[in-house]
Parts: C-alpha cells; sequence; structure tokens
C-alpha cells in the first residue's frame, strides 16, 4: 500500500505528519473556540431578551 | 520646536535614565560577549562588528518604552496633542531627542567598545559611520513602535516584539557596512541602502507614528 | 449604513449580519471542495508520483510545502488589504477578518518552515540555513507573532484594529524591505536547490520547470489549500463577529443594570 520511500522515508512521513497534525490542530482550535463563542452569545442574548 | 527638544533633552539629562542607562547597557552587553565566547583575539575581532552593532541595537531598543510613557503619564502627551505643533513634528522632536540622548552617546561610545573587543584597526572608521548612518532609524522606528504601545500597562515586551523585526533591515546593511569595512572590503552599496533606509524612516515614518499616537489619544 | 455602501454590492458584506448569513450558506461548499482537493492533491502526489531523480521520494514534500508558503505570503497580503479597507471605510467585519486570518498565515509560515527543514535536512545535510528563503520566512513568522501579540494586548476592538492595521501597513513595508535585505545578506548558498522551488512559487515558470507529473497534483494541492484558508478565514471571522457582539451585550447590560 505505501508506495516505497526508499532511504527518505522518515523524512517524508515526518514532513507529512507535521504538516497534517499542524493543519487539523488548527481547524479544531477554530472550530472549538467558534462553537464556544457561539453558545456563549446565545446564553448571553437570551438573558437580554429576557430581562427586556 | 526648539523649546520642546531642549524641554526632552533637558529632562533625559537630569532624570539620568536613558542617557546613562543605554550606555551601561551597551557597555556590560560587550563585556559579557568575550565570557560566552571565549578571549581568541581573532574569534573577537571577526565578530566585533556584529556585536557592537547588537549591542548598539539592544542598548536603543531598552531605552525606548520611557521614551513617551512618561509624557503619556503625566498627561504632557495629551497637551501636546492639542498645541498647535503637529503630532507629526512631535514624534519627529521626541526621536531627535531620543538620538542625541541614546544614539549618539553610543556611536561615540562604540570605537572605545571596540577596543576591548579587538576590532580591526581599518574597522573603527567603518564601524563609527555606520551607527552614525543608522541609529537615526533605530531612534525613528522605535518611537513607531513606542507610540504603538504607550497606551499599555505591561507595554515593555510587546514592544521588543514589535520592533525588532522592524530592526532587521537596519541591522543587516549596518552590520555590513561595519563588517566590510573591518575586513577591508568596499562598502559603498551596503552604506547607500543604509543610508536609504534612514532617510525614508525620517521622512514617512513620523507619519505612521502620528497617526498611531492620535489612535491612542482618542 | 452610509449611501456608498448601498451602492456598492460588494460593500453590503461589511454589514456583520449579512456577513454571517452568506458565509454560513457558502461555507460548507468551501470546507467540501477544499478538504476533496488537498485529500485527492495529497493521495495523488504521495501514492501515484515518481520519485525525483535527484531528490528521491523528497520531492514529495513540495505538495505542502509550497501550498503553505504561498498561504503565507497571501495570508499576509490579505490581511493587509483588509486592514487597508478597515482603515479607509471603517467596516468591522474588514478589521475582525484581518484578526482571524492572523493565525492561519503562523500556521502556515510554520508548516513552511517545518517540511523545509525537514526537507533541508537530507538534502542541505542541515535542519536550518541562512538561506535568504528561509531567513524572509522566519521574520514574516516574527511579523505574525508580533501582529497577533498587539491585538491580544489592547482592550479596546476599535482601538485594537486601528494600531494593527497600521502596524500590518508599516510591517509590510519593512518586510519586503528585509526580503532585499537578507537578499543582499547572504545571496543564497543553497540556490540550486531551491531555483526548483523558487519557479514552483512564482508560478509563471511553474510548467517549466517542475514537470506536468508533479504539477497537476501540485496544483490541487494549491487550490485546496487556498480554499481551505477561505473556509477558514470565513468561520474565524464569523467567531470574531460573534465575540464582539457578546462584548457588546456585556458592555449594554452592564450599563443597564
Amino acid at each position: 500500500m505505501i508506495p516505497d520511500l526508499g532511504k527518505y522515508a522518515d523524512t517524508v512521513l515526518w514532513s507529512y505528519a507535521a504538516s497534517i497534525a499542524l493543519l487539523v490542530l488548527l481547524i479544531v482550535f477554530s472550530i472549538a473556540r467558534g462553537r464556544k463563542v457561539r453558545t456563549e452569545m446565545e446564553k448571553v442574548e437570551q438573558r437580554m431578551t429576557r430581562n427586556g | 520646536m526648539i523649546a520642546l527638544l531642549l524641554r526632552d533633552l533637558k529632562l533625559a539629562f537630569r532624570a539620568g535614565g536613558g542617557f546613562g542607562l543605554g550606555l551601561a547597557f551597551f557597555l556590560i552587553v560587550t563585556v559579557l560577549v568575550p565570557f560566552s565566547v571565549g578571549p581568541q583575539s581573532s574569534l573577537l575581532s571577526t565578530i566585533a562588528p556584529g556585536v557592537l552593532w547588537l549591542g548598539a541595537l539592544l542598548a536603543c531598543l531598552l531605552s525606548l518604552d520611557r521614551l513617551l510613557a512618561l509624557d503619556w503619564e503625566d498627561g504632557s502627551l495629551d497637551l501636546l496633542a492639542t498645541a498647535p505643533l503637529p503630532l507629526e513634528s512631535v514624534v519627529s522632536i521626541k526621536a531627535l531627542a531620543h538620538w542625541l540622548t541614546t544614539g549618539l552617546p553610543l556611536v561615540l561610545a562604540a570605537p572605545f567598545l571596540g577596543v576591548l573587543l579587538n576590532l580591526p584597526a581599518p574597522g573603527f572608521f567603518w564601524l563609527v559611520i555606520s551607527l552614525l548612518i543608522g541609529t537615526p532609524a533605530m531612534s525613528v522606528i522605535g518611537t513607531f513602535g513606542a507610540a504603538l504601545t504607550v497606551g499599555l500597562k505591561r507595554g515593555g515586551l510587546l514592544l521588543s516584539l514589535l520592533v525588532l523585526p522592524l530592526y532587521v533591515p537596519t541591522l543587516i546593511f549596518g552590520a555590513e557596512v561595519a563588517r566590510r569595512g573591518a575586513t577591508g572590503m568596499e562598502t559603498q552599496t551596503p552604506l547607500l541602502m543604509l543610508a536609504g533606509i534612514t532617510a525614508a524612516t525620517i521622512a514617512l515614518l513620523p507619519f505612521a507614528s502620528a497617526a498611531v499616537l492620535r489612535i491612542n489619544l482618542r | 449604513m452610509s449611501i456608498a455602501a448601498k451602492a456598492n454590492a460588494l460593500w453590503e458584506y461589511a454589514n456583520p449580519r449579512k456577513f454571517l448569513a452568506t458565509s454560513e450558506r457558502v461555507m460548507p461548499f468551501f470546507w467540501v471542495t477544499s478538504l476533496a482537493c488537498i485529500v485527492v492533491g495529497l493521495v495523488w502526489g504521495f501514492f501515484f508520483t515518481p520519485d525525483d531523480y535527484k531528490q528521491g521520494s523528497t520531492v514529495k514534500i513540495i505538495y505542502l510545502h509550497v501550498p503553505a508558503a504561498l498561504m503565507a505570503i497571501n495570508c499576509w497580503l490579505m490581511m493587509l488589504a483588509t486592514s487597508l479597507v478597515w482603515l479607509v471605510r471603517r467596516h468591522h467585519v474588514s478589521a475582525l477578518a484581518a484578526r482571524a486570518a492572523a493565525p492561519i498565515g503562523i500556521v502556515m509560515t510554520l508548516i513552511a518552515l517545518a517540511t523545509g527543514a525537514i526537507w533541508g535536512q537530507p538534502m542541505w545535510g542541515t535542519w536550518w540555513a541562512w538561506d535568504p528563503r528561509l531567513t524572509s520566512f522566519l521574520i514574516l513568522f516574527l511579523f505574525y507573532l508580533g501582529y497577533v501579540a498587539l491585538w491580544e494586548a489592547i482592550e479596546d476592538p476599535d482601538t485594537a484594529a486601528d494600531l494593527t492595521s497600521v502596524l500590518c501597513l508599516v510591517g509590510s513595508v519593512f518586510a519586503l524591505l528585509s526580503r532585499y535585505a537578507v537578499n543582499f545578506w547572504n545571496q543564497g548558498l543553497h540556490q540550486g536547490a531551491s531555483v526548483m522551488r523558487a519557479a514552483a512559487v512564482t508560478g509563471a515558470d511553474t510548467e517549466e520547470k517542475v514537470s506536468n507529473i508533479y504539477f497537476y497534483p501540485l496544483l490541487l494541492c494549491i487550490i485546496g489549500f487556498v480554499l481551505l484558508f477561505i473556509a477558514l478565514v470565513l468561520y474565524r471571522t464569523g467567531t470574531e463577529i460573534r465575540a464582539r457582539r457578546i462584548k457588546a451585550l456585556l458592555a449594554r447590560e452592564r450599563v443597564n443594570g
């Protein structure tokens, strides 16, 4: 399945792992913060409408 | 304008802060370098131009957070902003005062510290010339950084983070002049580039500093 | 909304509500196509392209390195553009978009630097060399750090937007200056090795330098990264708008209560 990467296998796999990990981290953090902020806004908005 | 310059100079001398401290810092950095890299004079004379440039740059950086902060705290910056003098001239004067009290002493001290680091003989002239041309740019860029962070409580560290990348071109060309001068190579190209950067920053950056200061004074 | 904004359809998206509604509608498209492009491009590049005769299998790193490097620069350009829009037309969405983009730029710069270092180890025999291109990226990274730090440090959102915008403008000039200064300072010991990457980045003569076998998956990855960047910016700008709204609501609550 994995193609023969020759003597540079480590190099290629490490750079793929590092890049993809960084990208996934960025996306996960963005979405986590987005979710948190969204729920918090809804909470605050509801409180505002209740209190007038 | 001249009154403002004189006032800033007088304050700097009386407080003793920027004037003495910058020089002392420059001296200490230079003295520490041989301790960290070893006493071989050939090695020291190779790195001397770069170390002296870096030391001067850091000494300059150290004094930046006092550049506007004192005036900000006692409210005289608000007065200056409402004065008939345009804010652009105010920040230019501030930068000039900073250069006279910090940059110029560094330039004058550099050759003596060069002796400590075994700077090759032809290097002295070029070191002084490059610092003389380069330090005004550092003062002007530093004024911009100080204006950006003036309202912040812990602005000092942030100021370094913002200003150091902006110092890169000046440092590269300035140290290159000193390095080439010390090894007897031609210095014209980096010297012209350095002078160009200094001239451009003096001409343009006060507008950015003044704009930033206006935002902060809002 | 001012009259000028109504006159020009594009400026309608400067209205946060309108921006949120529209971005919510188009975002799924960007997410799906970007991930599809990246996955297909990477799989294609990783499994179905031959090794380079000189670089061996390390040539496969190009599919991550080049798009990331490209986006690291484009991200700064986008921040420059949105900063200008904020300074000139005072649209809040614009300033928030610049803020939202900066961390993406940091990650892209990190990817470019990391893959470059990992690639450089076997190719140049060192993790890091003070090559002009590498050095410029490191400096760009520092600029990003300063920009983000300034955003974080300032309480008042409008002041923060103004100051970071000016910093972005001034920083752009100095970043460009640094690029030339660095070129002058060290005229590229590794020029031979980076010709291929230089050509790939400039794009114009890509097809001559990078052969077609590598070019098509690379193009796919670049498109994927661009789309991913757009998706992330839209999403993160939405987050910033909501965070800003929370702040405004809480402030109003404090005044009323």
